[in-house]
């Protein structure tokens, strides 16, 4: 059995990040696609955890301060998100065009 | 503690994240997507305990799985459409996705090919036990300006939340 490398778990995290980036550019429905940056979080995560296993702490002390950050945004896109379907009653990407020119 | 059977656990665990990740952004039902990314979340802190940062994985269930995926199902039961239900599913964009996937997909296996001797060995310095007060520590000296940082947007976050979600604005 070949040993559990950092190597490997980059390679988790990449296919992570590369699901998360085709959630992004083609799910119509808004509360999918800030699941998927969710996801892309969670690789970046992964990545600072798994080299913290070489380099020190300061790795998960950052993926804490990520956790963070996806909380505030979480909270504010759907608080955007719930003002706009008030308005349009729609949450699909594709027809949030009010400042389209 | 020298943690057992790791192949099989790091090869279940990333396939099951993997797995799930990809009913995330194929699922039709939000509620469904919502579900599996719960899922894949869980895996990822298995992941975290793996790597000897019990800390993280513990932040990661509390925060992630019992805090913000319980406001993204509130959130889809407030603005379910049935509607949505019968609508597509995807975008017109999928040539830019695909292309996206291609590029990175290539980047991550040239990284993948030419990097394996670029990592030193792995070290666990010391016991786990102690994994909690070093990272508090680290927060309130090395880290005590990025931490009052983190404080404030969280302020921000919570001021615009109740501002967007205010009958009128």
């Amino acid at each position: 059995m070949v040993p559990i490398t950092t190597l490997h778990y980059l390679v988790v995290a990449a296919a992570l990040f590369v699901l998360g980036i085709i959630g992004v550019l083609t799910r119509r429905n808004v509360v999918i696609v800030l699941m998927s940056v969710e996801l892309i979080l969670n690789a970046v995560n992964l990545n600072l955890v798994a080299f913290s296993r070489i380099w020190g702490l300061h790795g998960q002390v950052f993926a804490i301060f990520v956790i963070t950050d996806a909380a505030a945004e979480a909270a504010v896109g759907l608080g955007i998100l719930i003002a706009f379907f008030r308005n349009k009653e729609t949450v699909n990407v594709d027809e949030v065009d009010l400042l389209k020119w | 503690m020298e943690p057992v059977a790791t192949t099989f656990f790091f090869y279940m665990l990333s396939g099951l994240a993997i797995l799930s990740g990809v009913l995330v952004i194929t699922r039709k039902n939000p509620v469904h997507s919502a579900l599996a990314l719960i899922l894949t979340l869980l895996c990822l802190a298995g992941l975290y305990l793996m790597l000897y940062a019990p800390f993280v994985a513990g932040v990661q269930i509390i925060l992630y799985v019992g805090g913000i995926m319980v406001l993204f199902l509130f959130v889809i039961m407030l603005v379910n459409l049935e509607r949505s239900q019968r609508e597509k599913t995807f975008n017109q964009q999928w040539i830019a996705g695909v292309a996206a996937a291609v590029v990175l997909g290539a980047l991550f296996m040239s990284i993948y090919v030419k990097g394996k001797a670029l990592f030193a060995q792995p070290v666990v310095p010391f016991p786990e036990a102690e994994n909690t007060q070093r990272v508090g520590q680290m927060l309130y000296s090395n880290y005590m300006f990025p931490f009052e940082i983190a404080s404030l947007l969280l302020l921000v976050a919570i001021i615009g939340a109740v501002v967007m979600a205010k009958k009128r604005i």
